[in-house]
């Protein structure tokens, strides 16, 4: 210590102190990043989530009034090739409206059937279901073939077009013109979020409301199973269970079952539910079994949270004036945990109605689900399709245009994950209490 | 009897036994509810408790073993020699099943009687026209066999559901009457009544038990009938995953080694991503964050593990895949090719990384949070800066715990579905290279099940001796992590 040069003043920092320093300002600096990459990834995948996905909520449409009189009606209905006769009429009544509009543009049927598909089977169809129609003037909104919606949607360019019988890029022209005329606009899709799924060349017609449908018929089950077996087995765990091997290994048990990967599930509902029981394959019925064995673990282990917090001094006063330790736990414990209980409930079904990879195994994939269900058996038992399911099938489909439709579909249902995730956080607000 | 008549029945005679279970109960003390043993309501309940358990177990056990029996006794109607090539009998059985069910619709919708469907004749009837009449799809012609079949099926089932109903309602009459004969005021109807109900939650606690033990069972029969024929040793130590298409004939490769490095080396992409990150912000949010960073921090990290794994999947693909090709892709941002599809192992691996993130970063928060603040006070006091505490004191002592919270990751990460299969591509390789499309167990189990491939080939079963694999790695991993963490918690409470 004789070495006094080694000692600078205290106002100014030594090297080892500044090393010191500039590694603790580093180390902090690496926490920030690594929490703002995690922010920035989520704002990523939020942007792209809407960004891909609200043009599913958009169709592009063509506005065309269309007159057709009784002797049209029968006439055409006589004719051999009925379709025919109906598209040529539906032209007849475009070049009116385009000379009314004074819009001038060359164009021939088969541009016009690239355009908008099939029309006169469309209007054949309108027709023959609203006879009433007929000698009035009918506005009609036809749908715009998912390659000229590319077109507005700026997916599909001059550049990029080559020409098919699907589009051709004269057929462009024609649509700059009626776009700025203003036949052609786009409008909300509610056909997206009611519809049915439709097959594989028709990604305009896609709609997710069937797999909404599906999805509702398996959180029905998911909930009426769930929740009296997963408190019963908590109630029975957390007060009554005695310290015995048994209960050991149940308790093991859940929480392994907790984090057994999901598709391990959907080898059991497959081979139990379908192999074995012979449910029918993809039916929302064998989907929730799958799903409720899956959460159970989840709500048991919340419900037996909540039955904790309930502190001992209401079970001794119960049994104090004489109740008996099943009236203590019905009348006063489970009454006091219930919010906490269905706070868990609900984000163990936001978790399950997420879920994708079991629900492939029971068959809920490469089925198109065409039809919605005519009834409440129908609803459990004929096959459907459920949400992630229908995005899953979507993605994995060759026509880019499906892609969109499986972005809408991921906000549909990241919607509802965020109403239940609300509802939950709103009642765990609204009835927690602090003992 | 139809199902839905059966239970409504037996409900009602609940609720009718509940109001008469009280009222006797009430008139044997001569309305004095002073002199009942039990309150009233107690009396009611055990009655209708004696209708209900008994009868819904007999209906359970029913509805899960009448299709089992009736399968064998139409199986044994199929002669050996009349199983064709390239069909089996779970098939034929599954025809006359559907043929069957048509043949309901078809007396339901009043085309044909009871009577007429007896004298059908496969050979003079086309039974396939007439189940489509009625909106049933029939797969191919349906032959006199599958029509005696359908028929043996359908009465068999007939007989079934009458017995079904005639069975759980006496069942649950039987109750009725045997807690009604026992209701009287000195009845000791609350105990009873309590005992039941202790049962039925100790058998709720079952379930989570049943579901191991099914999950265990039949991964294990259906690895046992894989293993019959396709040899072990193939599977086990085979290089090379190639199975033919079914019905195209040809031995496939069904080597596990390919997949299991594709897991791992996805797995271990995940957790490059995930470890630091997860661990750096569960440091910055225990240690440094101020409260009102941590109460958005937190939660922001925690939506990252409560998104769907679709949605992940599906940016892996369209989104974090093109994006990568565009940069390493060839004519990309860093002027080299090495990758040449979006769908690759990086792609998946980290993506998933990010999903992984709070996986690690809560549970070790969690256990940063408990290491006791005597130890970091000790520190300070010694003139440790605050990084050099959480470097040479903090994580130490919370290591067992974080590495137990990097195992559940892991396992996470092993079990993942549908990110890779989505976004790590569909060859199996054996290959060091990131960029390159690699496959994992999980993404096998989904294509080999889903595909139309025929249930008994072992292209198909070979999905469960990968889902046993799995399984029993993940369950590892798991028991092992949750031993280390309960281990560490317990040392400092």
């Amino acid at each position: 210590m004789t070495d006094t040069s080694k000692f600078t003043s205290l106002k100014v920092q030594d090297p080892r102190t500044k090393k010191r320093n500039a590694a603790e300002k580093r180390f902090r600096a690496y926490g920030i990043v690594a929490i703002a990459i995690g922010g920035l990834f989520l704002a990523a995948l939020t942007f792209t989530i809407v960004k891909s996905g609200l043009p599913a909520f958009t169709q592009y449409v063509m506005k065309l009034e269309v007159t057709l009189s009784q002797e049209q009606f029968d006439d055409a209905e006589s004719q051999l090739l009925k379709t025919a006769v109906y598209r040529d009429i539906f032209i007849d009544n475009f070049s009116e409206q385009l000379d009314a509009n004074g819009v001038d543009v060359e164009y021939d049927a088969a541009a016009l059937e690239r355009l908008l598909g099939k029309v006169g089977g469309d209007i054949r169809t309108h027709y023959r279901e609203n006879p009433d129609d007929i000698g009035q003037p009918t506005t009609f909104q036809l749908q715009l073939s998912s390659r000229v919606e590319g077109y507005f949607r700026g997916r599909v360019t001059r550049d990029t077009l080559v020409d098919s019988r699907f589009l051709e890029k004269a057929d462009l022209d024609i649509v700059d013109v009626l776009r700025d005329a203003g036949l052609m606009t786009g409008r909300f899709n509610w056909a997206f979020l009611t519809g049915k799924d439709s097959g594989v060349d028709n990604p305009g017609g896609a709609g997710i409301g069937a797999s909404v449908i599906g999805s509702f018929f398996m959180m029905l089950v998911v909930l009426f199973l769930s929740l009296p077996i997963g408190v019963a087995a908590s109630i029975y765990l957390e007060e009554f269970a005695p310290k015995n091997r048994f209960t050991d290994l149940v308790e093991v048990n859940i929480s392994n079952l907790a984090a057994v990967p999901s598709i391990v599930f959907g080898i059991l509902g497959l081979s139990v539910f379908i192999q074995f029981m012979h449910l029918p394959q993809s039916a929302p019925l064998v989907g929730g079994l799958v799903l409720t064995l899956m959460t159970l673990p989840t709500i048991i282990i919340s419900t037996r949270a909540s039955l904790k917090s309930v502190p001992p001094s209401i079970r001794d006063a119960a049994l104090g004036i004489g109740a008996s330790k099943m009236q203590s736990v019905t009348h006063h414990v489970l009454p006091l945990a219930m919010p906490g209980i269905l706070t868990g409930t609900i984000i163990g079904l936001a978790q399950a109605l997420g879920e994708t990879a079991p629900l492939l195994l029971i068959g809920m994939v490469g089925f198109v689900a065409r039809e919605y269900p005519d009834g409440v058996a129908s609803g459990f038992l004929d096959p459907n399709s459920a949400m992630p399911a229908q995005i899953y099938t979507w993605a994995a489909r060759a026509d880019v245009g499906f892609y969109e439709k499986a972005w809408g579909g991921i906000i549909v249902l990241l919607v509802f994950l965020l109403l239940m995730n609300a509802i939950a956080i709103f009642l765990r607000k609204k009835f927690e209490r602090r003992w | 009897m139809s199902l839905l008549l059966t239970v409504n029945l037996v409900l009602a005679l609940c609720v009718i036994g509940y109001i008469l279970g009280t009222r006797r109960a009430l008139g044997s003390a001569d309305g004095d509810q002073r002199l009942l043993h039990s309150l009233k309501g107690y009396y009611g309940q055990n009655v209708a408790l004696s209708v209900l358990v008994p009868s819904s177990i007999l209906l359970a056990i029913w509805l899960i073993a009448q299709p089992l029996l009736i399968n064998q006794s139409v199986a044994g109607l199929i002669a050996e020699q009349d199983i064709a090539e390239g069909a089996s009998s779970s098939l034929i059985i599954q025809d006359m099943r559907r043929v069957a069910d048509g043949l309901d619709v078809v007396v339901q919708e009043g085309v044909l009687a009871d009577t007429e469907i007896a004298a059908l004749n496969a050979e003079t009837t086309d039974v396939r026209d007439l189940l489509g009449d009625v909106g049933v799809a029939v797969g191919s012609e349906v032959t006199q066999q599958t029509l005696d079949g359908a028929r043996h099926y359908r009465t068999l089932a007939l007989t079934g559901n009458f017995w079904r109903g005639f069975a759980v309602l006496a069942v649950a009459l039987a109750g009725f009457v045997f807690a009604l004969q026992r209701t009287h005021k000195d009845f000791r109807a609350r105990n009873v009544v309590e005992r039941g109900v202790l049962v039925l939650l100790f058998s709720a606690a079952t379930v989570a038990v049943l579901t191991t033990v099914g999950i265990v069972l039949s991964l294990i029969f259906n690895t046992i009938n894989f293993f019959d024929a396709f040899p072990a040793a193939d599977f086990f130590f085979g290089t090379r995953w190639e199975p033919s298409f079914s019905g195209r004939g040809g031995a496939s490769d069904l080597g596990f080694l390919p997949l299991i490095w594709g897991t791992m080396f996805i797995s271990i992409i995940s957790l490059i991503v995930a470890v630091p990150l997860g661990l750096f912000s569960a440091i910055y949010l225990s240690e440094y964050a101020s409260d009102r960073v941590r109460a958005v921090a937190k939660p922001m990290l925690e939506i990252l593990a409560g998104i769907p794994t679709i949605v992940y999947g599906l940016f892996a693909l369209l989104t974090v895949g093109p994006l990568l090709v565009s940069a390493f892709g060839s004519g990309g941002l860093f002027g080299v090719n090495w990758m040449s599809g979006g769908t690759a192992a990086i792609t998946a691996g980290s993506v998933m990384g990010i999903m992984l993130i709070p996986f690690v970063s809560s549970l070790s928060d969690d256990i940063i949070n408990a290491v006791p603040q005597a130890m970091r006070d000790g520190s300070y006091g010694l003139g440790a800066t605050q990084s050099e505490t959480i470097r040479q004191v903090i994580l130490p002592a919370a290591l067992p715990g974080i590495v137990g919270a990097i195992l559940l990751a892991t396992s996470r990460a092993i079990g993942e579905t549908m990110i890779v299969v989505l976004g790590a591509g569909a060859a199996a390789s054996l290959s060091l290279n990131p960029f390159e499309a690699m496959t994992t167990v999980t993404a096998k189990i989904v294509s080999q099940l889903t595909g139309d491939g025929e249930f008994n080939s072992p292209e198909t079963m070979v999905a469960f001796a990968l889902g046993m694999t799995l399984f029993v790695i993940t369950l590892c991993l798991n028991v092992f992590a949750l031993y280390i963490v309960r281990k560490y918690r317990e040392q400092y409470d």
